[in-house]
């Protein structure tokens, strides 16, 4: 048996995020989290912690950068 | 396996990779938590949906929000600190079709652009205008902004705002809504998600009236600025919140969309064929040839005198007639600003090589309408120069000069006595073209015909060259 799958995804681009941490503070379901490893430029980037993505898109558009996050809904099956 | 469809990535209007960097192109050059990124972001939605991007011309300001360029695959123009909304104007006057976008901050908008942006907003331009507002001039390292809340610390406030030396801080949405023509006037806010949200509903709108070409549109963003403010991006989202929506309240100011009418198209430009015939220049004698300069020359003239004199229109018929006679000419007045009775001069070139400058420091010729022009400018007169003097007796003993030759002349009574002091300058013409072997005198009465247009004063004029040549006559 295989656990319901989350009705959304989030993918982060770790080298375009600078760290500011907008993105974990709203995140509703709190699911992102700072990394503890520094990217090329030296900030902790954002990343998902792998499970509980709602893909309400609020992440998107609070994070500062125009590409750095990419939400994906489940589709429906 | 689930399978996942994207909802939410970056707009299609925003470049792939950004040139400006040679490496980590994806990235834009917004400081962390920076709200410039979001709006930037929500603006590009805004484009991609109203699906306008080819017709979309970005004028991008002075500031942290210059490099709008680098990331907008849109028409893009940078302009001079604050200038944004007049070269709006123009933009979106001469393309009518093209959807204009000015995106300036707050140091740009409402300090060096204040009277650019009033002015656009009472012409009712057709122009979306974001105003990012982040109460601090961010880019040059944190001086106080005419937007700065009281209290707030800056470089230049380092004990914080005063009402009383500082003033309170400028409310832009407020004062053009003090003005008849804008449609959309609406003041946003990057504080938290819901704030973003609206604000993104804002960009659409605001855009919306340029697609529907309603007139001008204003979205003012609260923006935070959190490496100038020194506050971590999560503090300076509720910095917003909490400090600037008090000092600029949050919400629409305007919304005249449903009673807006679209505005008249601009009247096109006319072809420029049609301009000669517009400004009654057309001329039914076939055009003439260039002339080939009939011996070699190099002229350099100052003329001086009292405003209203015609100092600079008698260099202006030299300067023609030399062009008419295939020379290459300069003319370059130099006035106070008094139109009359103040002192003017011009200097003027007429050479067979090209003009090396416009300048004319020691003179062949000097024109002196009046004593003080004598007296001033004779000491550089060229030695072996010449000098026209209009002066009713001989010049004075300490303006004289063995080595340049003077023709002295009460030129005003001359002129007088043909029917106008006005013609003071064309007598002193006429003894010039007498004195010196310059240019045919055809060229001189083309010269002047084009300048003059009455039938009456071209009598006048001409007879005054002639009165001119009999006193510069050698008897």
């Amino acid at each position: 048996m295989t656990a319901k799958p989350d009705r959304g995804r989030v993918e982060l681009d770790s080298q375009e995020c600078k760290g500011c941490g907008l993105c974990v503070e709203a995140c509703p379901p709190k699911v992102l989290h700072l990394s503890s490893h520094l990217n090329h430029y030296g900030y902790h980037p954002a990343a998902y912690d792998g499970a509980g993505c709602t893909s309400c898109g609020i992440c998107f558009f609070v994070c500062p950068e125009p590409g750095a996050i990419v939400v994906l809904r489940l589709v429906a099956a | 396996m689930a399978s996942y469809t994207v909802t939410h990535e970056k707009a299609e209007c925003l470049y792939e990779i950004y040139e400006r960097k040679p490496e980590l192109k994806h990235q834009t050059h917004y400081c962390p938590g920076c709200g410039h990124g979001i709006a930037l972001k929500l603006l590009a939605r805004a484009i991609d949906e109203a699906g306008i991007r080819d017709r979309t011309i970005m004028v991008s300001p002075v500031g942290c929000s210059v490099f709008l360029y680098y990331y907008f695959d849109v028409g893009n123009v940078q302009v001079s600190h604050g200038r944004a909304p007049a070269v709006g104007t123009g933009l979106s006057r001469s393309l009518p079709e093209s959807i204009v976008i000015s995106y300036q901050g707050d140091g740009d908008l409402a300090a060096i652009g204040t009277a650019e942006i009033l002015h656009a907003a009472n012409r009712g331009e057709s122009m979306m205008v974001v105003f990012v507002n982040n109460g601090i001039y961010g880019m040059t390292g944190g001086q106080m902004a005419p937007t700065t809340p009281l209290g707030k610390k800056s470089t230049t406030t380092p004990f914080g705002r005063n009402e009383w030396t500082d003033g309170p801080p400028v409310r832009m949405s407020e004062i053009l809504n003090a003005l008849d023509a804008p449609v959309f006037i609406e003041r946003v806010g990057l504080g938290d998600n819901k704030q973003i949200m609206q604000a993104g509903k804002a960009f659409r709108r605001a855009l919306d009236i340029q697609v529907k070409r309603q007139g001008f549109s204003f979205l003012e963003v609260l923006s935070p600025c959190p490496t100038i403010w020194k506050l971590d991006p999560v503090d300076a989202q509720r910095f917003i919140r909490e400090d600037m929506a008090k000092t600029f309240p949050i919400g629409n100011l305007r919304d005249r969309t449903k009673d807006a009418l679209s505005r008249p198209a601009p009247k096109p430009a006319p072809p420029i064929a049609e301009l000669p015939r517009i400004l009654e220049l057309t001329d039914d004698t076939p055009e003439e040839p260039v002339a080939t300069p009939s011996k070699p020359l190099d002229l350099r003239l100052r003329i001086a005198g009292f405003g209203g004199q015609g100092v600079l229109m008698l260099g202006e018929v030299l300067a023609e007639a030399g062009l008419e006679a295939g020379y290459n000419v300069s003319w370059l007045p130099s006035y106070g600003p008094e139109m009359r009775s103040g002192t003017s001069n011009c200097h003027v070139r007429i050479c067979s090589d090209p003009v090396d400058s416009p300048l004319v420091s020691n003179p062949s010729v000097l024109i002196a309408m009046n004593e003080p022009s004598l007296r001033k400018f004779l000491p550089s007169v060229e030695p072996g120069g010449m000098v026209i003097y209009n002066g009713e007796t001989e010049p004075p003993e300490d303006c004289r000069r063995p080595d340049v030759r003077f023709i002295t002349a009460h030129f005003t009574a001359l002129a007088d006595s043909l029917g106008s002091s006005k013609a003071t300058n064309i007598v002193m013409l006429g003894a010039l073209l007498e004195a010196e072997d310059l240019i045919e005198e055809k060229y001189v009465a083309s010269a002047l015909r084009g300048k003059v247009k009455s039938q009456r004063w071209l009598n006048i004029d001409f007879a005054a060259i002639e009165r001119g040549r009999e006193i510069a006559c050698p008897v």
